[in-house]
Parts: structure tokens; sequence; C-alpha cells
């Protein structure tokens, strides 16, 4: 990281004249004017900055060092599921044959690409206990719309039409109410117990003939396994309901258990965390949907079989819920996902709920004296303290984050889950090793002291970064989102 | 294996700390009749040598082809500073930049990335991305509705291409939105039926394609003028990279400019990942859905860049967002950053000017073979366009030049191939491609 902040933007360096591109030239004159009438061309010039090569390598460069990522340093960030990125998954992604395939060429020159796809949504079909994936779906909330839509076209199939709710826990991630309402569903909330996992007795009072599906994700978002699952997925099958499971925090069941043998019907996994593939500062993730046969006709188009020959195809079903992607996906993601289940092979797989598990419970137990946890028990891959246990400091929870950073640490998930008014959630994921985390809970511990001892230092971080305290207030009173509006 | 760093020692001290014997007492709250019972049945681990050889042999089984397909997805030049810079880890291993302080490389690119979208479409504003541009339009489809209120009606015309009328079809149905075809005539959107269909009321949104499906430039004037009058938004679909030679969808005076910037830099990459992208008016961005970057001063005055009018989104408003999109595209927005720094308004016009050229050319020079003819002689177009084949199949065609490691097109009936060019065809490919067609 800088700790000088290198500000300028690529239209600031712009100098008339200046050039970055390198093409063929042009041989046929005026062919923009022959090809198309005056009033159908661009009528206003383009503003775009005209910088030489040079310039573009540094600027970008000099921007990347005020970034932090996974392999700058520990990003204990809850539900983001921050494990170490493998660089031979990259390599493979930049494959330079395969980056050049169009996706609608004959499918007799994309086997490859075909058969990379096909593993892999069999690989993810053994791992989530489904009978079938597809890969079309971009990103998680992607994924839970699409599984949305597939139990709305199982109901529709079975012209069960009344069903209109689906039901999802207080505690769920905001994708799984918006994804919802996307969806053409209302939605019913259920309430959660003191220790975090669903109130079964308020769910039975929610349960009826207008319910389409419960969405829950498990271990759920306060990182407890949710252990009265099977009675809660039988009693909304009873109801005529299905299951959807919400993979975000699928990391600690690998190599203990499976969402399919927990009774749901539908699943999403988000491979930009379980799967090992960059997060890119907001993507482009992945988000494959898996279900439990019976269900594989609804799945979006197009599909990838093997046919008899062991070739492979694309295939367009009438019976699916229709087309949510252009093609088949991000697939230079998919192909790091399957990398890196290449990688680890099964028993790595294996081992890595366990001991993502392990590192969220060893930070828990020490820092628990000094940090409030809300609910006891151990956890899965991550855990909620609800801020600071000592309240009379004022410190709050956005301070400590802020306070990390110092520390060259990224932040862990703040306010979030909403059950607590202090949450402070922790994911260590697998990948780190028992220095890191020694190091980060001397920090914690450091921070608490400081709260008690210097309250001001911590309220006013962060000190060491290249900025610091933005105006957000400001930026959403009076939005100035492009460079025109800026100058 | 090498990811995974803990050594029996420190699992065994580490669970001492946990107050447990083994890994599986962690696990004590999962009932026993749900645990695994052997482990997947998957392949054994593989060196990084073996997962790299498993990729050469799926390489080994993908022909990459000259191509003259289009379809929405173009096969542009990248320059080699992309790749070198994309590739940074501070940029690809970061999450969301929900950290202003520790994030200002993300945003920066991603306000970057928002100025040249609104410059490229001509209107004020842009999100800071979408997965593709058939998700996209959907979503601006959503927004026209959402936008408008009580109306629940969308005309999406009949030269939108298929794949993108899919998706919207798609999210339309479960969505409860009444989405209707606007017909084509001659290969352009039916300005009489646009205006029936409008009189008959109830209309939130008009989405139309610029160049269309079939690569014609059609003559938006006075439809945003139509729509408004009705109360409804003017969504137009474009590949990002023509807005720099064709009426911007801004110029029209659309609300709404959405599409896919694959072609702004992005490899084909067999269909991902692309970027969507979706723009719009200042007086409509609280209706925006996706993440937007926003510049302010922090406290020492420097400019900033943050993440604002977050309580649009999901994350705060739950199912009253605009949207369900959380991680979207943000790594490809640098691409289209990289990339329209480094062309330039003058790069990017060479760009068209070349993909036009040759285009044209190829067109010529097939229509004199006689063996093909443009559907729409009359009609203008930049770098696609629709052949029809009175007495040859389409599918011989692509199959011949397939031998000729040439992709012909898109065959979209036994006498329709749809073709495209770019910058990347050389003189020699057109007159490779033209002597097939000769041959048959």
């Amino acid at each position: 990281m800088n700790r000088e902040y290198y500000s300028k933007l690529i239209f600031e360096h712009s100098r008339p004249g200046r050039q970055g591109f390198s093409l063929p030239k042009v041989t046929a004159k005026d062919t923009l004017d022959k090809a198309l009438p005056p009033h159908l061309r661009r009528q206003k010039a383009l503003d775009l900055p005209e910088v030489d090569e040079p310039t573009v390598v540094r600027h970008y460069t000099n921007s990347s060092n005020n970034n932090f990522g996974v392999d700058t340093g520990f990003y204990p960030l809850g539900s983001c599921t921050m494990k170490y990125n493998p660089k031979i998954n990259d390599e493979i992604a930049a494959d330079p044959v395969i980056s050049r395939l169009h996706p609608l060429q004959p499918v007799c020159t994309t086997q490859g690409a075909l058969e990379i796809y096909y593993t892999l949504q069999r690989a993810l079909s053994e791992i989530g206990g489904m009978a079938e994936f597809t890969v079309n779906p971009f990103a998680g909330a992607h994924g839970e719309l699409t599984g949305l839509m597939v139990i709305h076209a199982y109901h529709d199939s079975r012209a069960d039409w009344a069903r209109t709710k689906v039901i999802v826990p207080d505690s769920a991630h905001g994708t799984n109410p918006a994804s919802a309402a996307v969806c053409g569903y209302q939605i019913v909330e259920v309430k959660s117990l003191p220790d975090g996992t669903v109130d079964v007795e308020d769910l039975k009072t929610k349960l009826g003939p207008d319910i389409a599906a419960m969405m829950m994700t498990n271990p759920n978002t306060v990182g407890m396994f949710e252990k009265h699952i099977p009675e809660i997925a039988k009693l909304v099958h009873d109801c005529g309901g299905l299951m959807y499971y919400d993979g975000a925090n699928l990391n600690p069941m690998l190599g203990v258990c499976r969402p399919g043998d927990m009774g749901f019907d539908v699943m999403h996994i988000n491979l930009h965390k379980t799967f090992s593939t960059p997060h890119g500062g907001g993507g482009p993730g992945s988000g494959p949907i898996g279900v439990r046969t019976g269900l594989e006709q609804f799945l979006p188009n197009p599909h990838v079989v093997k046919i008899d020959d062991g070739k492979y195809d694309v295939r367009f079903f009438d019976s699916a819920l229709g087309r949510v992607s252009s093609w088949l996906g991000n697939f230079a993601v998919e192909m790091r996902a399957l990398a890196y289940i290449m990688s680890l092979g099964s028993e790595g797989l294996m081992k890595v709920g366990p001991l993502s598990t392990l590192n969220a419970n060893y930070i828990m137990q020490q820092l628990r004296d000094l940090y409030l946890l809300p609910i006891e028990g151990p956890c899965k891959h991550e855990f909620v303290f609800d801020g600071l246990k000592d309240k009379s400091t004022g410190v709050t929870t956005l301070n400590v984050a802020k306070r990390l950073l110092d520390f060259g640490f990224h932040a862990p998930t703040i306010y979030f889950p909403l059950l607590f008014h202090e949450s402070l959630m922790i994911e260590p994921t697998e990948t780190e090793t028992r220095e890191t985390l020694d190091r980060f809970i001397a920090v914690m511990r450091q921070i608490a002291k400081e709260a008690a001892e210097q309250p001001e230092l911590v309220k006013s971080a962060p000190h060491n970064t290249p900025i610091s305290h933005p105006d957000d207030t400001e930026a959403a009173l009076h939005p100035v989102v492009t460079w025109k509006e800026l100058s | 294996m090498r990811y995974l760093p803990q050594t029996p020692e420190d699992i065994a001290q580490m669970l001492q700390v946990c107050h447990a014997q083994a890994l599986d007492d962690l696990y004590c709250d999962v009932p026993q009749e749900l645990k695994l019972k052997q482990p997947y049945q998957l392949p054994e681990e593989m060196s990084e040598k073996e997962v790299r050889d498993f990729f050469a042999s799926m390489r080994s089984k993908c022909t990459p082809l000259v191509c003259f397909g289009g379809a929405g997805f173009y096969d542009h030049y990248a320059p080699a500073v992309i790749n070198a810079l994309i590739s940074r880890s501070e940029f690809l291993t970061a999450y969301t930049p929900y950290q202003p302080e520790i994030s200002q490389g993300t945003l920066q690119y991603i306000f970057e990335y928002q100025s040249m979208m609104a410059e490229l479409t001509g209107l004020d504003v842009s999100n800071a991305s979408m997965y593709d541009g058939a998700t996209a339009t959907a979503e601006a489809m959503m927004m026209c509705v959402a936008a408008a209120r009580k109306k629940n009606r969308v005309l999406i015309s009949e030269t939108v291409n298929p794949i993108v009328a899919d998706v919207c079809r798609t999210y339309a149905r479960y969505h409860k939105i009444a989405l209707e075809v606007i017909p084509a005539k001659d290969g352009v959107t039916s300005r009489s039926e646009f205006e029936l269909m409008m009189g008959a009321g109830d209309v939130a949104g008009v989405i139309v394609a610029a160049p269309n499906f079939y690569g014609i430039v059609e003559d938006y004037e006075g439809w945003a003028d139509i729509c408004h009058k009705a109360k409804a938004l003017l969504v137009v679909n474009a590949p990002a990279s023509a807005l720099a030679a064709i009426r911007t969808p801004g110029e029209w005076g659309a609300d709404i400019a959405v599409g896919d910037a694959q072609s702004l830099g992005m490899p084909l990459n067999y269909g991902g990942p692309y970027l969507g992208y979706m723009c719009t008016t200042k007086a409509l961005i609280r209706k925006m859905p996706g993440r937007i970057v926003g510049a302010t001063k922090d406290d020492k005055g420097q400019r900033v860049f943050v993440l604002t009018l977050q309580a649009r989104e999901q994350h705060i408003r739950r199912e009253k967002a605009t949207s369900n999109i959380c991680s979207n595209q943000g790594l490809m927005a640098l691409y289209v950053a990289i990339y329209c720094s480094l062309m330039g308004p003058e790069g990017l016009k060479r760009v068209n000017e070349l993909s036009c050229a040759n285009a044209h050319d190829l067109a010529e020079k097939l229509a004199a073979t006689a063996k093909m003819q443009l559907m729409y002689p009359d009609k203008p177009y930049l770098n696609e366009f629709l052949m029809k084949l009175p007495n040859l199949n389409a599918q011989a065609v692509v199959d011949k030049a397939l031998e000729a490691g040439i992709f012909a097109g898109v065959k979209l009936a036994d006498d329709l191939l749809l073709i495209a060019a770019t910058e990347m065809q050389t003189a020699a490919d057109i007159d490779r491609y033209v002597e097939i067609v000769k041959s048959l």
C-alpha cells in the first residue's frame, strides 16, 4: 500500500495529440461517412483521455498501490470467504486459445471448453449433493434469483399458482429478500432465537399453502449450524414448499456435510468464495446453482450435455425456465474454480471446512474476554462479536474496524447481521497461517486496550492510510459521479 | 496441500485453545446422520503440473478461428497493457471497496469507468457495472416499471438481439411485467406499430437497439418524444464500442443506455466474463440499480472516492431495493478504463473505421459472387450485416469455412447468415472467405 495518496484521474493526464494506441492504418477513405448518413453518426466529439502508453501504465500501477487485496494482507471479512486466490488458476483462466473462442462458434471447435464446463458441473453436483448444476449465473445474487425461478417454474409446472411467498430468516443476507422480490415473491420473515438459529415455533406459524420456498444459509450468518435443519426441511416440504440453500456460507461444510443431504432442493455456490476465485474488487464472480433429482429440467438454457459418443453439445430445453445469461456464465471464473478443485482433490477439499472452522474458533476463544460474544458454542467458519465488552469507552465497532486498517489488516464485516447493534463479524478462512492469526489476535487485544486507555486514538482512526474519513454524507447529498461533473 | 498452512502440531495446539480433542468436536452440533459417510467421489489431488497438463489437453480440443461472427460478441484487438495491469493482484484480489481508506485504487478506476461510459452513451451517469449486456437490459426493463409505478407494460423491438430479448422475457415472466414485441419491417422497428402500441396506453418503457441485431443503424428521431409524452422511458441497447461512431442514446433523447462493453478490450473468452453497462440521466440516478462511485473530500481536504447512494441497494433496502445485484463485474470495468485510456477518441474512431471498412468490403465482395445478397440492401450498417443465400445453405458455408479456420458468421436460418467484421481480419482473410463462397 502507498502511504502517499496518488490521486490524479487519467483524464487529468490528457494532452491533445498524445496517443496510446497502435492499430493498422486506415486505407479506405471516409468509410464511416459513406456508410452512415450524418444524422445516424455520433454528433458530439468524444471526450476521452488522450494519453501515451507509459502514462497509462504508471497511472494504474500507482492506483493499484492504493488498494488492499488478499495478496496484500489478512482479510477477516465475515461472510465473504476471502481465501488465498491461487496463481495457477489465473494462468489457466488467461488461456491463449480458449480466450479467443466466440460463444456461438461451432461446438466441434469448442469441445475442450464444454468439457471444462461439464466437469465442473459434475464436481459441484458431488460437493453439493445435488443431481445437476448449471454454471450460467454470474454471481451469488444472480444464482439466488435463478434458483427461485427454478422453484417458481416447478410450482407452475404443477399448476400450483397459490404459492406467492418466500420465507427468509431475519438474519439473512440482504440479497435473499431482494432476489425473492425480483422473482415476484412476497417476503415472510421468520424470527431467530437468541442463539441465532431459526425459531422453529415461529416458522410453524408462517407455513401454509401460500409458501413457495424457504431460503436459508447453513451455517447461518452468525456462524452457527442450524441443527434443526432436518425438522425445518420436513416442515417446509410437508406444506409443499421447497428448500433453498444460500451457498454464501458453504466453506465450513466442505468435507463435513452436503446441502443435498440436509434436505435442500435448490442451492447456489459462490465460486468467488468457497472455490477461491478472486473477488476482483466486486466481481466478476460466479453463482452456479444445483438442484435435486426432479428439478433438472427447469434449469436455465443453454445446457451443456455429454452425448453418447463422448462429445459435448449445447442444448436448449423447452422445459427450462428460460435464459438468464447470454451464454454459459463467466467462463474464465469457472476455469479457475475447476483448477482449484483439481489442485485440492477429494482429500484436500475434505480438509477445507474443518480447518476454516478451526481458525475461526481459535480467534474467537482468544478474544472473547475483551469482545462481547453473544452466542456460545463452537462457531463454524465465522463468528460475530457484539462490539467491545466494555461499552463505557464509547468506542464502536466502526472505530475498531477502522483502527485495524492502521495495523495492515482489512476490516471485518461490520453492522451485519442486523441481530446485534455492534456486529463485528470475523471469518479468517483456512489459508491463513497460525502466525497471522496470532498477530491479528494481538492487534485486536491492543485495540481493546487502547479503547480503555486512549479512546480518542481509536475513535479518530484510521491514522496510517492514504486517505481518512471521507465525507460520505456530502457524497450522497450531492452526487458527483463523473469526471465531467467534477471539472 | 500448499494452500493449507496448518501443520499437525499447529492443529493440535489450536484445538487445545478451542477446548477440543479433534476437529470433529467443532462439529458436535451437526447431527451425525447428516455428515458425509465417505470422501467426495472426485479425483485425487493433482500437482500443479498435472493441473496445467489437464487444461492444456482441454485447449487442444479447441480451435480459435478467424472470427466473422458477431451477434453481440465482437473480436476486437486488446492491447498488451490490459493484461499486464489487470493481473496486478492489488486489483484482482481485492473485495468490493466498502473500506474507502484502503480501496482508492478500485474506487478511482470505477469512477473513471463511469465517466467514460457516460461520455460514450451521451448520458449523465453510469453505475459501476452489471453482469452482461442481456441482464443489464433486463434490469433496465425493471427500472422502467419501478420508475413508472403502477404500469407494467414494456415494449421491446423485434430487432433487439434475440439472446437479450430472451433474458428480458425470463425476468419479465417472474417479475410480472407484460413484455410485448414491436414488430419489424424491412429489418427495422416498425414506427407505425410502435405508435399504435403506445396509443394503447400503460407503457412504462420501450427497448430498442442501435445498431440492431442485423447490424442496421436505425433512425429513432422523435421516438423519445413519443415515449415521454406517454410518461414512458426510452431504453437503447448498444454494443459499447460502436457508440464512438453512431448517434448515441443520449443524442436520441433516451433515458437509459444499456448493453455489453465486451467490445471495449475484453477477450471473447467463450462468453465471459463480459460487462453489462448501464447509464441514465441525473434525474433517474436514484432509480438505477447497482453500485455507484462518487467523489467527495476526506478530512485532509483530498479529493477521494467512495461508494455512494447505497440506500438504493439490497444490503440496506433488502426486498425494497432497486435490484438484487451485489457482486457485479468490478474488474471488467478496469478493462474498459485501460482500453479507453489507450484508445482515446482517435483510437476508438479508427477501430470503428477499420471494422466498418472490412465489413463493407466483405459484403460487397460476397454479393459480387452472386451466391449471397444483402438482406436489407438499402439500410445503413456499421460492421455487421445480414446475408441472404438464395441457392446455398448457410450451414454449408459455415462448414466449408471451418475447414479453412474461419468462423463464417452466425446462421439465423437455412438461407440467412449474420456476418460481422472488426479491425482483426486482414484483407487476406476477407479474400479467403470470398474464395470459399465462390467455390460452393
